[in-house]
């Protein structure tokens, strides 16, 4: 970042390389519409270079990174939740493919095993919907602790809290999703 | 030590991130509290279906798009850029320059009239003598006794009656 902030275009290319799919898969899980996640990460991308000169290496560039892609998550998720629920209301039966293309189920589909594929599908599509019952803030601290495996440390400066309030934040966020996936926690520990 | 106090150690204990003391504590604890036993085993398998949800990968496009932005983002101009001098500050600079260079080489005609008094006043000083004496001479009245000098126009006139007289005789 340091070399961005001096004026190379080149390590700006590679920050985009090395952050866009992280990014895009966080900020994909936190407001679950693939063409809202890519503009909420390119404006993540666009706030970073615009802001390169005032830049103080005070904090790791992902702590600021994703505090960056988190409030803009946070601000889309607020501001979307009316037209969300409103959405949720009309929408047709989907397989909510997790690339975000939204396919109509179709039992005439070519998987040598439908039933398999089925069951699987079902089950992807309760950890996701268990994820998205969560609070916004306690979603993002899940996110960026189990899918971007960043320290307690960065994700508490990330939510500005402090890293005590983050593990109890955590511990509830976990216990939810201990107790809404119940019956999947049960078959996978046996 | 309390379930209670354990509580927010499970999750980081499941993660590896505890210090060594902690860890030594939360296993001791572990082996004489099942509840938080079974838990642990709960959160392990937890992690475990989260691992499930595949990952997606950003449109071919993404890239260009973010590219095409940052190209788009205006020129950012430093407080100091306002003293860098643009090519019209310049061009008039040098102009304003030239013109200063020129006028001062031209001769200088305001400077002429000093010239003139300074050869003026040296000229007073060479008849200084004659200014010296200046009243003597105004009042010199033996000039007041000689002839009236004679214009031109009665000298015609008596070179005209001369022949005249020259005829009669």
């Amino acid at each position: 970042m340091l070399d961005v902030k001096a004026g190379d275009d080149e390590s700006f290319a590679l920050l985009l390389h090395r952050y866009r799919s992280p990014l895009v898969n966080f900020l994909y899980r936190m407001v679950r519409n693939r063409e809202q996640a890519e503009d909420l990460a390119q404006e993540v991308f666009i706030r970073v270079y615009r802001a390169r000169e005032e830049y103080v290496p005070s904090a790791k560039f992902t702590t600021w990174l994703f505090r960056i892609a988190t409030n803009l998550a946070l601000n889309s998720v607020r501001d979307t939740r009316h037209q969300r629920m409103e959405l949720s209301l009309d929408a047709p039966v989907t397989t909510d493919a997790e690339d975000g293309d939204e396919k109509t189920l179709d039992v005439a589909d070519k998987h040598p095993d439908i039933e398999q594929h089925l069951v699987e599908e079902a089950r992807k599509k309760m950890i996701r919907h268990a994820i998205d019952k969560l609070p916004e803030k306690q979603r993002a601290a899940v996110l960026l602790h189990k899918y971007q495996e960043l320290d307690y440390n960065e994700i508490a400066k990330i939510l500005e809290c402090s890293e005590s309030a983050l593990k109890s934040l955590l511990f509830r966020a976990y216990e939810t999703l201990r107790v809404e996936l119940a019956p999947l926690v049960a078959g996978a520990k046996s | 030590m309390s379930c209670n106090r354990m509580e927010n150690r499970i999750l980081p204990y499941v993660d590896g991130r505890l210090k060594a003391g902690e860890m030594k504590e939360m296993e001791a604890h572990l082996k004489t509290c099942a509840a938080c036993e079974l838990r642990v085993n709960e959160f392990r398998a937890l992690s475990g279906l989260l691992d499930e949800l595949p990952r997606i990968e950003p449109s071919g496009a993404f890239d260009a798009r973010v590219r095409a932005r940052v190209a788009a983002e205006p020129v950012k101009q430093s407080w100091w850029s306002v003293f860098a001098p643009s090519p019209r500050v310049a061009f008039a600079a040098s102009m304003l320059l030239l013109a200063t260079v020129w006028f001062g080489s031209r001769p200088n005609e305001t400077l002429a009239p000093t010239n003139t008094g300074i050869e003026q006043e040296a000229q007073v000083v060479s008849d200084l003598p004659v200014l010296e004496n200046m009243d003597v001479l105004s009042n010199f009245d033996a000039l007041s006794d000689l002839p009236q000098p004679v214009s031109d126009e009665s000298n015609q006139q008596q070179q005209q009656q001369q022949p005249d007289t020259n005829t009669e005789m």
